[in-house]
């Protein structure tokens, strides 16, 4: 199966956007300067949680150049990806600091802006929840008087009425009691960490436009152009067709584009003002805090296992923060509960994962979609299991790893092409790092090196529909457009779509032109751009759309060389007779119909079509959680080493590490970059991002100087490589890999600092202050 | 007054525009000029998104006022073509989602023409002022220093 005699695939080949990159030469959404286009701003909540009692707009409405004003009178309905509970503007109370009340709409920025900072909103302040798991309590105030009478937009969504908790799921496997008692020594322990952000530097944009026969033109920074549709058509009853969307490409996203916000906003702003193009752009600090974030943890975790380190039972406790709204938190949630044991053998799992509201900015999908948190969690916690145990922390896992045979928490039997090879990434983390075992190094000005490991799976929560589909089209100088509703967001994937192209038809990557654009109009349908599963599910709609050209190639091919099809072969642009490649047709002589000498035509135009969906998920059991929630689990091992000052309790990222199995890379340059940036991304988090919140809630660091990200100075050496075990059914054999390198990293930096500082750190970020105070009793 | 007319040189060409006082020169180049490769990643001067060179120095065009550029030469990403540090980007593969690109790229340049001695910890100082949230960085520093050496290798 996994044969390497390949010519485009596994190649270091050049990413096809790289020069329109590098020379500034690429329009991403707001680079389009539409003239006559309006501005729309926005006014904002100065309050987490309070009752709107009144909304002055006079002043704001005398303001020149206002076209319209809206509120959440205007739309006072939810909306949701999953569960339906948010009103797109603010109506009759807010929820969270910076949440939309009005959106002015006018001929420019600067007096949009104006007009928004004169509208006055009076407020009743409500009680404000910041924790999760005070929210989740009996007696907590509520947040969402109402969860009882939402839509549940998608199965699995288990709200529960008159509490906070927008979602439960259940994990039930195996038998506690036995596990239990089974287990020689146990540990327990408690993590948390509070909402942080994507920061694509792009921030979300998107413009609205209502044509006179009721088309809907929306151009947006999405990951998902078709998402916006079906949820634009479900929310304002428009039919889908009638929806256009288009998309160019994006300035980074990390799941923080996934879903849909400005465009519900940018519809009803155009709406207000007959239908006219209106633009809506975040601000930097709109998009850090009214747009979604990246959502907070509270967790409990206890473990059990033999004295020989074999894992009898695992229990889990996770109170998600999702903030004030659902949105892909309920998602989330799930999602950290599936796979909650991470690439572990476990046969006695209980876990209880709650989605609960609170005062804060609301949650979406983040790059890893609830396994860098639930990893950092079971990580961590295995560390504290292995020193207890007396084991060294790598062999532990090496003696836990999940194999084939062995089943998932929600009991999905795994198979040699299902998982990854968990013991093999171990293995080859344990050579890439030189691990010798947890070891302080102490260096000659009194600093201390250590490393600290972690190990990860995560399989994709697509819904159990999730496709994607491809069309090609020739050129007649035998060239091939490949159409397919991939969204770049830095990924690569138009580079690796058209080497998967190459290889199956055997032809040039310089003779495949792949639309760059996305537009709902023209491309086939895809799910979103999201959850690692684009080179999976848009890789195997090509290979299908190009077994769909050959065989009419093929057809055409025969007539022209007056032989069967089954004797032709398709490659460098020709069609030959496999015995005798002398004789041949060239595909550009045939791909637009194939002309004899004497002016006769033949075949008409190859067009090729394909579409892929994946196979056999289900919705899980809502007592149990049995089920298939994704078709693969891609498996990986990070380390991270450190030099800490125990002086100042500072420290330097010196190298990060990830093995990953790839099942088969596709383009290594592209993937060894995708392993650095997830690393970044999962460091940056780990060690600095957080929002911090005053006790009303208020975010105190709305900005990029407040709000710390790692920059060039501070990111460590990264160390990347490869196990490959092929996915049956993935495109050549590869897997998944966008959002890993992320994974393990909250988990390898806590093991490492908490070996540095001899404290177990158990909080995210990873700040000098948080570890000071612990060293020095009692945590924050 | 709250507008005039100021004129520049930008990317070697004359420019004369109509701005407020209160336009900043991002605004300015990205709206009446067209040259969208400055990005507004923050509007704060904190990301670098919007780097531009002015007097061959790189500044952050959303930080200053299109009235203080009057008289000023700017460069911008559309204005540089062919350098070696674009075709170091290009082979390094410095970049994934391209946004912060033109603004590293111009910082880059700008390192390389005024600091050309500086050392890997100045290199890393330097590149602080931009933010990329793809690459991890690698692929950036790993661009500019591998030119520096060369330069100084070779003259």
């Amino acid at each position: 199966m996994n044969q390497k005699n390949f010519t485009y695939v596994g190649k270091d080949i050049q990413r096809v956007d790289i020069e329109d990159k590098a020379y500034g030469r690429v329009k991403y959404t707001d680079d389009v300067m539409e003239p006559g286009v309006l501005i729309a701003a926005l006014h904002t909540s100065t309050h987490a949680h309070a009752k709107i009692k009144n909304i002055n707009l006079e002043k704001a409405a005398q303001v020149s150049g206002v076209h319209a004003i809206i509120t959440g009178e205007d739309f006072p309905y939810p909306v949701g990806p999953m569960l339906a509970d948010r009103p797109p503007i603010a109506y009759e109370k807010v929820r969270y600091f910076g949440e939309p009340i009005a959106v002015v709409v006018a001929d420019k920025e600067h007096l949009a802006k104006y007009a928004a900072s004169l509208i006055e909103v009076q407020y009743e302040p409500l009680p404000i929840l910041q924790s999760p798991r005070e929210a989740a309590k009996k007696d907590a105030s509520l947040i969402h008087e109402h969860l009882g009478k939402y839509t549940t937009m998608v199965e699995g969504v288990h709200a529960i009425p008159k509490t906070n908790i927008a979602n439960l799921t259940k994990i039930r496997k195996g038998n506690m009691e036995k596990g239990w008692e089974e287990s020689d020594i146990t540990i327990e322990a408690n993590f948390s960490f509070g909402p942080a952000d994507h920061v694509a530097l792009e921030t979300r944009v998107v413009r609205a436009e209502i044509l006179h026969d009721g088309r809907v033109m929306i151009y947006s920074s999405t990951q998902g152009p078709f998402y916006v549709q079906k949820m634009l058509s479900e929310f304002f009853n428009i039919d889908a067709g009638k929806i256009s969307v288009q998309t160019p490409l994006v300035g980074g996203a990390f799941g923080g584009k996934g879903c849909v916000q400005l465009e519900f906003t940018a519809f009803l702003a155009s709406r207000a003002v007959g239908g006219r193009m209106v633009r809506l752009v975040n601000t930097r600090e709109e998009d850090l805090v009214t747009s979604p974030v990246h959502l907070g943890l509270e967790a409990t975790v206890k473990l059990g296992a033999t004295r020989a380190g074999k894992l009898t039972a695992a229990q889990y406790e996770y109170y998600f923060n999702t903030g004030a709204y659902s949105d892909m938190g309920a998602g989330m949630s799930k999602a950290g509960a599936v796979d909650c044991t991470g690439p572990f053998k476990i046969e006695n799992v209980h876990t209880d994962s709650h989605c609960v509201y609170t005062n804060q900015p609301y949650a979406t999908s983040f790059r890893g979609f609830g396994h860098p948190e639930l990893t950092f969690v079971m990580e961590r916690a295995m560390d504290q299991l292995a020193k207890k145990l007396k084991i060294d922390p790598l062999e532990l896992r090496l003696m836990n790893a999940i194999k084939p045979g062995d089943t998932t928490p929600t009991q999905v039997h795994l198979n040699a092409s299902n998982l990854g090879d968990v013991s093999a990434c171990l293995r080859k983390l344990k050579q890439l790092i030189n691990w010798t075992g947890e070891e302080r190094t102490i260096t000659r000005d009194g600093k201390i090196k250590t490393k600290g490991i972690s190990s990860f799976w995560k399989t994709s929560s697509t819904p159990p529909n999730a496709t994607a589909g491809t069309i090609l089209t020739f050129n007649t100088d035998g060239s091939v457009n490949l159409n397919c509703a991939a969204v770049e967001i830095g990924q690569g994937t138009k580079t690796v779509l058209t080497q998967i192209l190459a290889e199956k038809l055997q032809l040039d990557m310089k003779k495949i032109h792949i639309t760059v654009e996305v537009n709902t109009q023209y491309d086939p349908h895809q799910w979103k751009t999201v959850a690692s599963s684009t080179t999976y599910l848009a890789g195997r709609a090509v290979m299908a759309a190009a077994e769909d050209a050959i065989f009419q190639l093929k057809q055409v091919g025969a007539v022209a060389l007056k032989c069967l099809p089954a004797d032709l072969e398709v490659g460098n642009g020709l069609v030959y007779m496999k015995d005798s490649p002398e004789f041949y047709v060239k595909i550009k002589d045939l791909a637009t119909a194939y002309k004899y000498p004497n002016g006769n035509s033949v075949g008409g135009l190859i067009l090729g079509a394909g579409s892929h969906v994946v196979r056999h998920l289900t919705p899980l059991d809502p007592e149990t959680g049995f089920g298939k929630p994704g078709p693969q689990w891609t498996v990986g091992a990070q380390a991270v080493e450190i030099e800490y000052d125990p002086k100042d309790y500072t420290y330097k990222l010196l190298k990060a590490a990830t093995v990953l199995d790839a099942g088969q890379v596709i383009n290594p340059k592209a993937a060894i970059g995708q392993m650095r940036s997830g690393m970044y991304l999962g460091l940056s988090w780990a060690s600095r991002e957080q929002f911090m919140f005053d006790q009303d809630g208020v975010v105190l660091n709305p900005q990029l100087r407040s709000y710390d990200t790692i920059r060039a100075s501070e990111a460590p050496d990264y160390l990347v490589d490869f196990v490959e075990t092929p996915l049956v059914d993935g495109p050549y054999g590869a897997r998944g890999i966008g959002e890993y390198g992320v994974i393990g990293m909250a988990g390898a930096l806590s093991n490492s600092l908490s070996i540095a500082s001899q404290v177990s750190l158990h909080e995210l970020p990873l700040t000098p202050e948080y570890i000071w105070q612990t060293v020095n009793g009692g945590g924050k | 007054m709250t507008k005039q007319e100021i004129s520049m040189t930008v990317n070697g060409m004359e420019k004369e525009v109509f701005v407020r006082n209160a336009d900043t020169l991002l605004h300015i180049l990205r709206a009446q000029l067209g040259l969208t490769g400055a990005k507004p990643g923050c509007n704060n001067g904190d990301c670098g998104s919007c780097t531009i060179l002015m007097d061959g120095k790189p500044l952050n065009a959303c930080h200053m006022l299109a009235v203080e550029a009057s008289n000023k030469h700017i460069t911008t990403i559309e204005g540089l073509t062919d350098t070696t540090i674009q075709d170091k980007f290009i082979q390094k593969w410095a970049l994934q989602c391209g946004y912060c690109t033109p603004g590293f790229v111009l910082n880059c340049y700008a390192l390389i023409e005024n600091e050309p001695n500086a050392n890997d910890v100045e290199v890393d100082e330097w590149l602080d002022s931009n933010i990329c949230r793809c690459t991890g960085y690698q692929e950036i520093k790993e661009s500019v220093k591998e030119l520096l050496r060369a330069r100084r290798a070779y003259g």
